[in-house]
């Protein structure tokens, strides 16, 4: 199958998804946690109903609330910008005496503001030393830096999409940017290359027994690897549809991020990092043409 | 025949044997049915326990920042050294089980990072943790001059107080033991306060007030009198609190009570399970009898994998359960390589030759993909404490399971899956001539 032949279909539909993303980045920006923002957040488990817009303009009275969510089985998460410590305890009195149910701490977080600066430093330290470690592997097992070079530009078209994409959820959603959101996405990351070195290693393997253009033996590679690539996404969305649905409020939008980003990494693979790198192949031929004529 | 059939099939059995004879335990564990395995194998071995981290176990996640400013980096780093075997002292006087007390630097900024597993309530700890105190030894007044006259010998020259018990009445009493100065200093109060009490003062009260027997050389003495045992704790606990000579401030703090962790326990539990039977189900659909080899892999995977977070011990946290699923997923990826290969090489070769060609084959693929996420793993993981990168949290929980998971995968993948293939391949061999 000519899977190639609609390679221009397939930008133009990264480009589309990369734009929405960089759009929505623009106009709404990330909607930071608390791990990186610093700020509170207490889950109480409250028997009983109650109109939790009520008892958010309650408490604003004496506390900065920023939001109540209610979660699964009478589960309320309330953020502040920032409960000290000593706070902590008259602020459950007053939501007691506001609520009149029965209320049980479950969960408090209080995070300085100056540790969020530290940690998006390191998180994005993090993700400029596996990157560059993953384009030097690269480079060096395929022996040539136009793998590499493209099985990068797959993975950051995998991070700006899931990034803008994640941008979009937290403005609908409230998905916020924490800890875990860090986590999905150097772990897309290396799932995009762990993907597209599949599909690569396939390309090296045919050059070197059959050798032939890159065009074919990419379409070629792309047939070969397709069934494979499907069936593994399967098996890991499976598990990651399993984990949004049931594990819980705690690890959802970390699932739903890795969910996106094991999408994302599958569909790079074969219609991004191959494209780009037929497509890098056949212009250095064309400069090449055009240098000797 | 038979013999080699059994050789084949007790091979991959005998593997995992080999490398630790506790999986026999667990094995069956597991083959009784998984929603027990967390609970159940702790029943079962007491000595091989899955370290549960805060957020499933519940406990607090605390973190100071320690006030170094002013001092050079020289004695910043006693200081911290100082200030975290104070925290560490005083948590383990607190009575909790397992604490982690961890220093940590980032540009300039020093930190302690406390951990303390089953403290939900943590307002009495971090105020204990937290206070920074003014020491100081005070002689009494005379008649004619009453109150106290503090004296040059403070909290700094206090190296440790701890509870001591008498070897002829074994009454609970506290030991002090001061530095070189300090001991200089106190021989001299005592030789001029025979006879008379010693108070000692924590930011301007008196918490003790002993009376000097005799003069005390040396620099160690004995605080004794009619306490219970709680409060040569508590006067301890208050000495130790005076050694601690910089002010710490409580920046972060991560409380989960135990009631929400067993909830995450259970739902991540039944959610990796109702993933994997979909995984199970998966691999049969799509490939038939070799689905069914592929999951008995993945069952030895599990296997491998559980007894190696107790005998590491991993602490497993909430993400790190999501890093273990993930790594269920790569797992089934390197059988997955396999198969299709082994899909197209049957066309050209027969069935033996084929999968043997296809191991080859694929393993390339599947060990160049598992280096580039093995990367990401280690530095997310982050073994050797860079200070750049993160130390703690839940980020390195995860790396930790996944890249466990992935360096078991290319074991099982490999190793595992072939030798159960090829006991396939010879009984089909065998029924069909």
């Amino acid at each position: 199958m000519d899977w190639l032949k609609y390679k221009k279909i397939y930008f133009v539909f990264s480009l589309t998804l990369i734009f929405f993303g960089v759009f929505s980045l623009f106009k709404w920006g990330l909607k930071l946690g608390i791990d990186f923002k610093g700020g509170s957040l207490v889950e109480y488990k409250i028997a009983g109903t109650f109109s939790t817009e009520e008892v958010k303009e309650k408490l604003e009275v004496g506390y900065e609330i920023s939001s109540i969510q209610a979660t699964l089985d009478e589960n309320y998460i309330f953020r502040l910008s920032s409960l000290e410590f000593e706070n902590k305890e008259n602020f459950t009195n007053d939501l007691r005496e506001i609520v009149l149910e029965d209320v049980t701490e479950l969960r408090f977080e209080n995070v300085g503001p100056a540790i969020g600066p530290e940690l998006i430093k390191k998180t994005a330290y993090a993700i400029a030393i596996a990157s560059s470690l993953i384009l030097i592997w690269v480079a060096y097992q395929f022996s040539n830096l136009k793998f590499g070079a493209a099985a990068v530009l797959a993975m950051f078209h995998d991070f700006f999409i899931l990034v803008g994409l994640y941008s979009i959820l937290g403005h609908i959603y409230n998905a916020e940017v924490d800890f875990l959101f860090a986590t999905a996405l150097l772990t897309t990351l290396s799932f995009s290359v762990h993907d597209t070195i599949v599909v690569f290693d396939r390309i090296r393997e045919i050059i070197k027994k059959q050798g032939g253009e890159i065009y074919q033996v990419s379409n070629r590679a792309l047939s070969e690897t397709m069934v494979r690539s499907l069936n593994n996404s399967f098996t890991i969305l499976f598990m990651l549809v399993a984990l949004l649905l049931l594990g819980g409020s705690t690890i959802k939008w970390f699932a739903a991020a890795l969910l996106i980003g094991t999408l994302l990494g599958t569909y790079s693979s074969p219609f991004v990092a191959v494209p780009i790198l037929v497509t890098w192949d056949s212009v250095a031929k064309k400069i090449r043409a055009r240098k000797k004529a | 025949m038979l013999t080699a059939i059994a050789g084949y099939i007790s091979l991959p059995r005998e593997i995992p044997l080999k490398i630790n004879f506790a999986n026999f335990n667990l094995e069956k564990t597991i083959k009784r049915y998984d929603p027990d395995l967390s609970f159940g194998s702790i029943n079962i071995k007491k000595n091989f326990d899955l370290a549960l981290g805060l957020d499933l176990a519940g406990g607090s996640h605390l973190v100071f920042e320690a006030d170094t400013a002013g001092l050079n980096d020289d004695r910043k780093e006693t200081a911290i050294a100082g200030v975290k075997e104070v925290i560490e002292r005083r948590v383990n006087l607190y009575g909790v089980s397992e604490p982690n007390v961890q220093a940590s630097t980032f540009e300039g900024k020093d930190r302690i990072i406390v951990e303390l597993p089953g403290v939900k309530d943590t307002s009495e700890a971090v105020e204990l943790i937290g206070k920074t105190a003014q020491l100081t030894f005070a002689q009494t007044g005379t008649e004619d001059e009453p109150g106290i006259i503090p004296t040059e010998l403070t909290g700094a020259e206090l190296k440790r107080a701890d509870v001591a018990f008498d070897e002829t009445t074994g009454k609970p009493n506290v030991s002090i033991e001061f530095n070189e100065k300090g001991a200089e200093l106190f021989s001299s109060i005592t030789e001029k306060n025979i006879g008379k009490p010693l108070a000692i003062v924590l930011d301007g009260q008196i918490i003790s007030a002993p009376v000097v027997q005799e003069k005390i050389t040396g620099g160690s003495a004995r605080i004794s009198g009619e306490f219970t045992l709680d409060q040569a704790k508590n006067l301890a606990i208050q000495l130790n609190a005076g050694a601690l000579p910089i002010s710490v401030k409580l920046v972060e703090q991560r409380t989960v009570g135990a009631v929400l962790g067993a909830e995450s326990v259970q739902k991540s539990v039944q959610a990796g399970l109702i993933g994997v039977m979909m995984v199970f189900v998966f691999m049969v659909l799509a490939y038939g009898r070799l689905g069914f080899i592929a999951d008995l892999a993945l069952l030895i995977f599990g296997v491998l994998t559980f007894a190696l977070y107790k005998l590491i011990p991993v602490v497993l946290t909430l993400p790190g359960i999501a890093g273990f699923l993930l790594s269920v997923g790569m797992a089934v990826d390197s059988n997955i390589l396999i198969f299709e290969r082994f899909k197209e090489e049957r066309v050209r070769r027969d069935i033996a030759n084929a999968l043997e060609v296809s191991f080859g084959r694929a393993w390339d693929s599947i060990r160049d993909a598992n280096i580039a996420t093995l990367v990401t793993a280690f530095i997310l993981a982050n073994p050797f404490d860079w200070q750049f990168l993160h130390t703690s949290g839940p980020v390195r929980g995860f790396a930790v399971t996944l890249a466990l998971g992935i360096g078991i995968s290319l074991f099982t993948g490999i190793v595992v899956s072939r030798n159960l293939l090829r006991v396939f391949i010879k009984n089909n061999i065998q029924h069909s001539s």
